[in-house]
């Protein structure tokens, strides 16, 4: 049997689960999200990532039900859910806080929602059950929310909104309150669950990294616009402008004049006395155009002669050097007083480094090292 | 439907049993005395129609106000009800606030035995707090007995029907008042501030003036104000304590409607402290926004 | 742990002592077997047993207690309301007023509000008697209720209301199974604070007292005016005594919990 890649987004067949459609949301005069359309596909994790403010928590309280949106529509299967309140939508959350009532056990708690739609008792207790397993919760039901720790309160909010098999979970930032190392297992843990359950997940984060890990698209905002959606790979390697190339990870941004010189190919003129750079781009570039050229730390090489048949080959000498452990991060200072970042792996011990303070240096990349953005 | 009832029910309530009495004050402190029942006149006649009305708003007029500023005993009563309310307000506070520093100092696991003495009082009647300051207060009381006892004076003292019980009454019974919002300022207050002042030269003392005092001025704004705005309309420490010679506007007005029967001078006298009041309750007002606004 | 300092120590006496001495004379020569109450004549019992027998204070008190159970029921449910409103209302019209309203009877003279309420009552040819009473009293402590709910519906997590909704509750049931149960304890405080302020008033109560109903504080200060009573002394300290147990058993109650909860939140961390 072949197996396919999980990817409806590209199917132009699929349905998609939920569908924004020029929506927009004010409050007041302020914009919180402008007229901005989006499909999201059943079984995704789908992630929205961007800064405090940008809108991302707007958008998961109206698919809540908890907000409506000023204009647009928004479609959960097929059917506008517009006015919709929030206890009559097949859709659950966890909140940041948890929101666990104090005044009920764990399992109360879990129990709650069922408890609402009239569900036999011995239904009930069996659903509970399977949500305390999946949740590994086991011991832990009779406790109340306070005698828990915060990894097992997190665990309960999520057995408690996934307990009515909803069609679609929404989750608030659901790591923000754990600590970095538990934050890791759990993100492995969230996906475990996510992929058991066949549950369609979107999760709100402004952790990048989360984002990164735990999604099958991000969705980068920023002022109530969706600036790039893409498969996390995508998003990074590809950036589509310079904010998400920015927002995303470590990044040298070189501002410069594009001039087409092959097929794709171009030549970048940026500074003053320096070689020019070359870098390819399947979107077109007017000769002479304002550009950006983005790279990738980890993508540029750091060596004590140019290397042979580099493409990309400028010349400084080390500024800083960011001891990481694992890697080092070498901020170089060119003659012309740009400062690029490279990294290396620290494969030798430290005291064998290759290169220290004041090291004359060379920093080369290819040519498909760096992406080029129109400025 | 439910959130009508929700927001009408309780508005009504407020409407019907607070403002619309203060519009019959104010309609009352219009009109003028009569011998009748309800013994003031005009009475709106609705059956009259327009003319009925029209009769009525002729009727009514501030002769009442013009009244109280030429009767002395009401200008000197608003004075001396200030005056007692100022000072009562300033001892308050003197005493209120080493017991609150103490308290905020305290070692935390006595605290909140402390807080709940503090608070005690407050459950208990008001009028028995006032009252028991009569037996010690008098002539006979125990406050004489003690200093003619220690040979501190050769006769009793006259304290009680003075003013001076009805400052120590106020101060007694609003204490607590002053204590907790100047405690609450108190305890938050980061002990690190004050070991920083030193370390940069503060003496204790000093430490004291330029940043525990500054930083707890909301308590003591608030505080203050607690103490000043019910002082200054007090009925019953005037009356128990006071004597027939301590002047309060509180019982004036109590005077003027159970005594003289003259209920459209006791509205006026009524609007008037309400008048007075409303500085000292806007400032009050100003200072917990503020205070609600830097604590967020 | 800091130490308290000879300063401190002799404010915080000296203020203890200010507060509680004058009600402890008072509890002391309650048990004066003299009529005259400065001049200490042996122990007795004998102020006690005449308040037993005193009809007029018992009518008295029966009439308080009713006032003040009546009263401050119906102002906890209209106090939680109106907090409700204040705090999770959105915007209606009037809604400065009505927020006026609710925090002016806090800071209203009691002179003032008993005499407009009287007139009101006059007004509408109300007769005086309980019933004028519980309005009244209704009135002013409603605001207390929801001054006292209002603060801790704000401090509470809105997102507790949300999950509820989300789980399914219509807006009245998230209110009865989550928000009602997470605030009890400030409705229960509004409560206990609604009716000690009726069992307490006496300015009030005696502008919309009728010749029918007579409450407790009126009874007390007719007789006080004339001076101090031994009886009266006795009654105090009834109601002293009353009040003390009830703000004690609250406290260790409360404290208990409080320990309680600390000890389960350490354990819950140190399982992790």
């Amino acid at each position: 049997m072949q197996s396919t890649i999980f990817a409806p987004w590209e199917d132009p067949e699929a349905k998609p689960l939920i569908r924004f459609q020029n929506v927009t949301k004010r409050f007041g005069t302020f914009t919180a999200i402008d007229d901005l359309s989006l499909d999201i596909y059943e079984k995704e994790f789908f992630a929205l990532l961007g800064p405090s403010g940008c809108g991302k928590t707007t958008m998961m309280r109206m698919l809540g039900g908890f907000e409506n949106p000023t204009e647009g529509r928004i479609e959960l299967a097929g059917k506008d859910i517009s006015g919709v309140p929030p206890n009559k939508r097949a859709v659950n959350m966890m909140f940041q806080s948890y929101a666990l009532f104090p005044h009920l056990s764990v399992w109360d708690n879990i129990a709650f929602g069922l408890r609402r739609d009239g569900r036999p008792k011995d239904e009930v207790a069996a659903r509970v059950a399977e949500m305390l397993k999946l949740t590994r919760l086991e011991k832990f039901g009779r406790r109340k929310p306070h005698q828990i720790s915060g990894g097992q309160r997190q665990r309960v909010a999520l057995a408690r909104s996934l307990a009515k098999a909803p069609k679609l979970l929404l989750l608030d930032e659901p790591m923000g309150a754990l600590d970095k190392k538990l934050r890791q297992d759990t993100q492995f843990e969230l996906m475990d669950i996510q992929e058991k359950t066949g549950t369609t997940f979107v999760i709100v984060t402004h952790d990048q990294e989360e984002a990164m890990t735990v999604a099958s698209r991000v969705a980068v905002m920023d002022e109530g616009k969706l600036i790039q959606v893409a498969t996390p790979d995508r998003i990074y390697e590809s950036p589509e402008n310079v904010y998400v190339a920015d927002f995303i990870g470590d990044v040298n941004i070189i501002e410069g004049r594009a001039t087409l010189e092959g097929e794709e190919t171009y030549r970048i003129d940026w500074a003053e006395g320096e070689a020019p750079l070359r870098a390819t781009s399947s979107t077109r570039l007017d000769n002479g155009q304002s550009c950006f050229l983005a790279i990738r730390p980890e993508k540029v090489t750091i060596s004590p002669e140019r290397p042979e048949g580099a493409v990309n080959a400028v010349h400084g000498k080390v500024l800083d050097i960011a001891y990481l452990g694992n890697i080092s991060t070498y901020h170089v200072e060119l003659a012309s007083g740009t400062v690029i970042k490279a990294q290396a792996a620290n494969t030798r011990r430290i005291s064998r480094r290759s290169f220290t303070w004041e090291d004359p240096v060379w920093l080369s990349w290819t040519v498909t090292g760096g992406v080029l953005l129109a400025g | 439907m439910r959130r009508f009832l929700l927001i009408a029910v309780p508005y009504t309530w407020l409407l019907a049993l607070f403002l619309a009495p203060f519009v019959i004050v104010f309609k009352i402190s219009l009109s003028d005395i009569a011998l009748a029942i309800p013994p003031y006149t005009p009475t709106l006649d609705l059956g009259a129609g327009w003319e009925g009305i029209k009769t009525f708003f002729s009727g009514l007029d501030f002769e009442n106000f013009v009244w109280l500023t030429q009767d002395d005993l009401y200008w000197k009563a608003y004075l001396s009800s200030l005056k007692i309310a100022v000072i009562s307000t300033a001892f308050t506070l003197m005493i209120g606030y080493p017991i609150a520093y103490g308290l905020a100092r305290s070692p935390e696991e006595w605290r909140p035995t402390l807080m709940m003495l503090i608070i005690l009082p407050f459950w208990t009647s008001f009028l028995i707090r006032v009252y028991s300051w009569m037996g010690i207060l008098s002539q006979e009381g125990f406050l004489n007995q003690f200093l003619l006892w220690t040979g501190l004076i050769n006769e009793p003292l006259i304290i009680l029907n003075t003013s001076i019980a009805v400052y120590i009454g106020i101060v007694y019974t609003y204490l607590p008042f002053m204590i907790l919002p100047i405690y609450a300022t108190l305890d938050r207050l980061d002990e690190s501030l004050i070991e920083a002042a030193e370390d940069l030269g503060c003496s204790r003392l000093s430490a004291f003036w330029l940043i525990t005092v500054p930083l707890s001025k909301n308590g003591i704004a608030a505080g203050s104000f607690l103490v000043f705005i019910p002082a200054l309309g007090e009925f019953v420490i005037p009356s128990l304590l006071g004597g027939s010679r301590t002047l309060m506007i509180g019982k004036v007005l109590w005077e003027e409607f159970f005594s003289n029967r003259d209920w459209p001078v006791a509205g006026a006298v009524a609007i008037v402290l309400l008048l007075i009041l409303v500085i000292p309750i806007v400032l009050f007002q100003r200072n917990q926004q503020k205070q609600a606004e830097a604590e967020q | 742990m800091n130490r308290l300092s000879w300063f401190n120590t002799v404010s915080l006496t000296l203020g203890f002592a200010f507060l509680y001495i004058p009600m402890l004379i008072l509890v002391i020569y309650s048990f004066n077997a003299s009529k005259l109450v400065t001049v200490w004549a042996g122990f007795s019992t004998r102020w006690y047993g005449e308040l037993l027998h005193n009809e007029a204070f018992l009518d008295a008190a029966w009439v308080t207690l009713k006032v003040a159970v009546f009263s401050s029921s119906i102002a906890t449910v209209l106090g939680t309301m109106a907090a409700y409103v204040l705090v999770r209302g959105s915007r209606f019209p009037g809604r400065t007023l009505f927020s006026g309203m609710i925090y002016a009877p806090l800071v209203m003279p009691e002179v003032i509000t008993g005499l407009s309420l009287l007139l009101l009552f006059i007004g509408i040819g109300l007769d005086r008697g309980v019933l004028t009473i519980v309005l009244a009293h209704t009135t002013f402590s409603m605001c207390y209720v929801s001054v006292v709910v209002s603060s801790r519906l704000i401090s509470f997590d809105k997102s507790l209301e949300e999950a509820a909704l989300d789980l399914g509750c219509s807006p009245a049931q998230a209110f009865r199974l989550v928000t009602l149960p997470i605030i009890a304890p400030a409705v229960i405080s509004g409560w206990l604070l609604a009716f000690t302020l009726s069992l307490d008033d006496l300015v009030i109560a005696s502008f919309t007292a009728g010749p029918s109903a007579t409450t407790l504080p009126i009874k007390i200060f007719s007789s006080i005016r004339l001076g101090v009573s031994p009886e009266i002394n006795a009654l105090s300290t009834v109601m002293i005594a009353i009040v003390a147990v009830g703000v004690i058993a609250a406290s260790l109650v409360s404290k208990r919990s409080l320990v309680r909860q600390k000890k389960d939140e350490q354990a819950a961390e140190r399982a992790q």
